[in-house]
C-alpha cells in the first residue's frame, strides 16, 4: 500500500534510495546534501534498510567507494553537492567509463569561489561529458520517483545516472510525497543483475590498459549505450505512470499544443514558469513551457518535434559556460540546427546562486523574448549592474 | 647458501607473461603474496606498474581478478569491493590493495588514513620501489636520502629522508602491519599469510628493488634487496594494534651502509660525509625499533638472528 508523507527533497531522495533497496551507500557531508545521507545512514543503523553504509572521508572515495561496490555486483548510492562533485570529478569518468549503474543526487549548489551554498546548475552542468546520465527534477515527488527511476534505465544502458534537483528550494522544503507501495517498487525494480563482476574464482582484469587499438571501441559503446538510452527512458517512464500514476518523459510539454512562444526551463523553476505560462493564457498569449528534464542521453527527436515551427523560443539557465552561453541554451541551439523552420531561440542567465527567479521574472523574459528583434549572444536577468 | 626450511606454496597464481621488467622486485612481490593469499581473493590495483605488469584489456597474467582503479584510491576501492561482496554474500573473501610508493606515500595516503581509521577489512600492500618509476624514475616521498632520481638530479639529490609510512599507519593503530624483503621470501609468506587471517585493516609493506630505477643489472636485484636488510636500511618486523612491535630479524653481523649503496647507480654521486649521514639515520631508526622491541617483549633476545639469512 503507498502511503503519503510530507518530506523535504533531502529526504526524498533518501526514501527513494531506500526504496530502490540500494545495498552499498558512501557518502561525505556537504551542504545542502547532508540530509540525504543523514537519515540514509540512521535507516541503515535501524536495521530498517539493508545495506552497507561506508563513512568515507571526502567526496573522492565516496565515489571510489560506489565504484568498487557496484563492480563486486551491488547497487550503489551517494550524494553530494558543488565542491564535493567537483572532488568526485575523477571518479565520475571512472564510473563511467567501467558501466557501473550508479546512481548519484545531486544537490544543485554554485560554486565557490565566493562561498556560497545555494543553487545553481554550474556544479552538475560541469560534469556534462563524464558519460553520466542526468535528470533534472521539478519537485520533490519527482525526485523521490526518479531514484528508483534512474537505476531502472541505469542498470540496463550500464552507465550511471545522476538526479539532480536545486538546493533549498527543493532540498529542504517540505511537499506531500507519496511513497509508492514497496511491493510494486520491487516489480518496476528488480534486484541489480550485473554483466560483470569482481569475485573470487573469476580472474579477469576490469579496466586494464586499453591501447589505441582497443580504446575508441569503448567509446563508441558509451554513445550507443547512451543513445539507447533514450528510449528506454520513455519506455520506463511510461511503465512508471502506468504502474504509480505518474509517467515521465525526457522533455515535457505544458500548454504546448497551439504554443507560438516557448520558454525552456529546467528544475524546480519550471513550477515557477508553470504560474506564469498561465497567467500569460488568461491575457491571451500563446505561450507554452517546455521542462527540459533529461539532459543526458539528449533527447534530440523530441525537442525538434516540439520546437519546430515555434515564433520563438527562450531558454532560461540557472548556469553560465564562462565565455560562452548558457549551457541549455547551447544544447537547444545546436539541436535545432539541422531544421529548415527553426525558431530563434534566447538564451536568459538567472538566477546563479541561488538568485530568486520569481513569476514575474519569468513573464518578463516572455515579453522580452517576443520583442527582440535581433538574437543577442547573451541576455542577463536580475544582475545588479 | 643453505637452502633449509624452505617453506614456500608452489602454486602459483601469476603466469609468465606479465609486462614487468627483469628483476622486478614488484613482480617478484605478488607471486609470492598470491601464495599465500590463494584464489579466494581480488585484488584492486590504482595507477602503477602493476597497472602495466597485470596484463592490457585482452590478456590477465593472475589467477585473481583485479579491478583496476585511479591513483589515489586504492584503500577505498578495496573497501568498497569488500562491502559489495559482502552484501552478496561472499563475505570471506580476501580483498587486497595493491599499490606502488607513490600510490601510498603520496597521493593515497588519505583514503588510506581514512580507511585504516574505520579499520575496513582489507590487506594494504604496498610494494616500495622508492619513486614513481611506471612514469620514469621521479622521487616520491619514499625516495631515501641522497637518491638520484628524474626529479631529483645529480647535483641536486634528493634532501629529505623518506618518510616513515609505517610510523603513519601505527598511529592508526591498525590490528596488523608488517614490512616485507623480496629477497627473504619464508618471512614475506608467514606475514602475509598471518595478515590473511586477521581481520581488519592490514598493511603490509613490501621493500622491491626497481634495476632501471636504481641504476642497477637485473640480476643483482635480490642481491641488493637482501644488502638492504642486512644493512638495516630496511629492517623487518611487525607491528599489532600500532602498540606492539616485533623485529622479525637482525643480520648475525649488520653491515655498513655502502655495502648496499655502492651497488647501485642511483646512489654513485654520494660523498663520504654523506654515507656518513645515511648510515646515522639507519642506525637511528634501526635503534628506535629496537628499543619498541624491547618495550613489547622485555628483551632483544628473542629477535631471530639465522645464518641462512644472510
Amino acid at each position: 500500500m503507498s502511503i503519503k508523507k510530507v518530506l523535504t527533497g533531502n529526504h526524498a531522495v533518501s526514501y527513494g534510495a531506500m526504496a530502490s533497496r540500494v545495498q552499498v551507500i558512501s557518502a561525505y557531508p556537504i551542504t545542502p546534501q547532508t540530509q540525504v545521507v543523514e537519515l540514509l545512514s540512521e535507516l541503515v543503523a535501524d536495521g530498517k534498510l539493508d545495506a552497507i553504509f561506508v563513512n568515507v572521508e571526502s567526496e573522492h572515495s565516496a565515489m571510489s567507494a560506489c565504484i568498487s561496490a557496484s563492480a563486486a555486483g551491488a547497487r550503489a548510492f551517494t550524494a553530494t553537492s558543488a565542491q564535493g562533485l567537483a572532488l568526485m570529478h575523477e571518479m565520475l569518468h571512472w564510473a563511467a567509463g567501467a558501466r557501473l549503474p550508479i546512481v548519484l543526487a545531486d544537490i544543485n549548489r554554485a560554486m565557490a569561489p565566493p562561498w556560497t551554498i545555494w543553487t545553481d546548475q554550474n556544479d552538475s552542468l560541469s560534469q556534462r561529458d563524464t558519460g553520466w546520465m542526468q535528470i533534472y527534477v521539478e519537485s520533490n515527488q519527482e525526485a523521490f520517483d526518479s531514484i528508483i527511476l534512474a537505476y531502472k534505465v541505469a542498470e540496463q544502458v550500464f552507465l550511471p545516472c545522476m538526479v539532480v534537483l536545486d538546493a533549498f528550494v527543493l532540498s529542504h522544503t517540505s511537499e506531500p510525497i507519496e511513497i509508492h507501495d514497496q511491493e510494486k517498487i520491487d516489480e518496476y525494480l528488480p534486484p541489480y543483475r550485473p554483466m560483470v563482476t569482481i569475485e573470487p574464482g573469476k580472474p579477469i582484469g576490469y579496466g586494464a590498459l586499453a591501447a589505441p587499438d582497443t580504446y575508441m571501441e569503448f567509446r563508441y559503446k558509451m554513445q550507443r549505450a547512451m543513445e539507447n538510452a533514450v528510449e528506454i527512458f520513455e519506455k520506463e517512464g511510461k511503465l512508471f505512470g502506468d504502474m504509480f500514476g505518474h509517467s515521465y518523459d525526457l522533455v515535457e510539454p505544458y500548454m504546448m499544443d497551439d504554443a507560438e512562444y516557448v520558454i525552456i526551463t529546467v528544475g524546480a523553476v519550471t513550477s515557477t514558469a508553470r504560474v506564469a505560462i498561465q497567467e500569460l493564457r488568461k491575457k491571451g498569449e500563446k505561450a507554452g513551457l517546455l521542462k527540459f528534464r533529461v539532459l543526458r542521453p539528449f533527447p534530440f527527436e523530441k525537442l525538434r518535434e516540439l520546437l519546430s515551427g515555434r515564433k520563438k523560443v527562450a531558454v532560461i539557465d540557472r548556469n553560465i559556460s564562462f565565455g560562452h552561453h548558457g549551457i541549455f541554451y547551447q544544447e537547444v541551439k545546436s539541436a535545432l540546427y539541422p531544421l529548415s523552420n527553426r525558431p530563434p531561440v534566447f538564451g536568459y542567465i538567472a538566477g546563479l546562486g541561488g538568485r530568486d527567479i520569481t513569476v514575474s521574472d519569468v513573464v518578463d523574459i516572455y515579453e522580452d523574448m517576443k520583442k527582440r528583434e535581433t538574437l543577442e549572444e547573451i541576455i542577463w536577468k536580475g544582475v545588479k549592474l | 647458501m643453505i637452502m633449509k626450511n624452505w617453506q614456500i606454496p608452489e602454486k602459483e597464481l601469476l603466469f609468465s607473461g606479465h609486462a614487468a621488467c627483469q628483476g622486478c622486485g614488484g613482480a617478484l612481490a605478488m607471486r609470492l603474496a598470491l601464495k599465500a593469499l590463494g584464489e579466494n581473493s581480488v585484488a584492486t590495483i590504482p595507477a602503477c606498474c602493476w597497472t602495466i605488469i597485470s596484463g592490457d584489456v585482452l590478456y590477465h597474467a593472475l589467477k585473481v581478478p583485479v579491478f583496476h582503479t585511479a591513483f589515489e584510491t586504492a584503500a577505498i576501492s578495496a573497501a568498497g569491493l569488500k562491502a559489495g561482496l559482502s552484501v552478496r554474500g561472499l563475505k570471506d573473501a580476501t580483498v587486497f590493495a595493491w599499490a606502488g610508493d607513490g600510490g601510498t606515500f603520496d597521493i593515497g595516503i588519505q583514503a588510506i588514513s581514512g580507511a585504516a581509521e574505520r579499520n575496513e577489512d582489507i590487506i594494504y600492500f604496498v610494494y616500495d620501489n622508492e619513486a614513481y618509476m611506471n612514469t620514469g624514475i621521479q622521487r616520491s616521498s619514499a625516495t631515501p636520502w641522497g637518491a638520484w632520481t628524474t626529479t631529483t638530479p645529480v647535483k641536486h639529490p634528493e634532501d629529505k629522508p623518506k618518510k616513515n609510512i609505517d610510523e603513519i599507519l601505527a598511529a592508526h593503530k591498525i590490528p596488523y602491519q608488517a614490512t616485507v624483503n623480496v629477497a627473504y621470501p619464508e618471512d614475506f609468506i608467514r606475514k602475509v599469510t598471518k595478515a590473511k587471517n586477521v581481520k581488519g585493516f592490514r598493511f603490509i609493506h613490501i621493500f622491491a628493488p626497481c634495476p632501471p630505477g636504481w641504476k642497477m643489472a637485473s640480476d643483482i636485484s635480490i642481491q641488493v634487496a637482501r644488502l638492504a636488510t642486512q644493512t638495516a636500511i630496511f629492517p623487518l618486523y611487525e607491528i599489532e594494534n600500532g602498540r606492539n612491535y616485533t623485529v622479525s630479524y637482525l643480520p648475525p653481523n649488520k653491515l655498513p651502509v655502502i655495502e648496499y649503496l655502492k651497488m647501485q647507480g642511483r646512489f654513485k654521486h654520494l660523498k663520504e660525509e654523506d654515507v656518513e649521514h645515511i648510515q646515522r639515520m639507519v642506525d637511528e631508526n634501526l635503534d628506535y625499533i629496537l628499543k619498541k622491541h624491547e618495550l613489547t617483549h622485555g628483551t632483544l633476545e628473542n629477535i631471530p638472528r639465522p645464518e641462512f639469512y644472510k
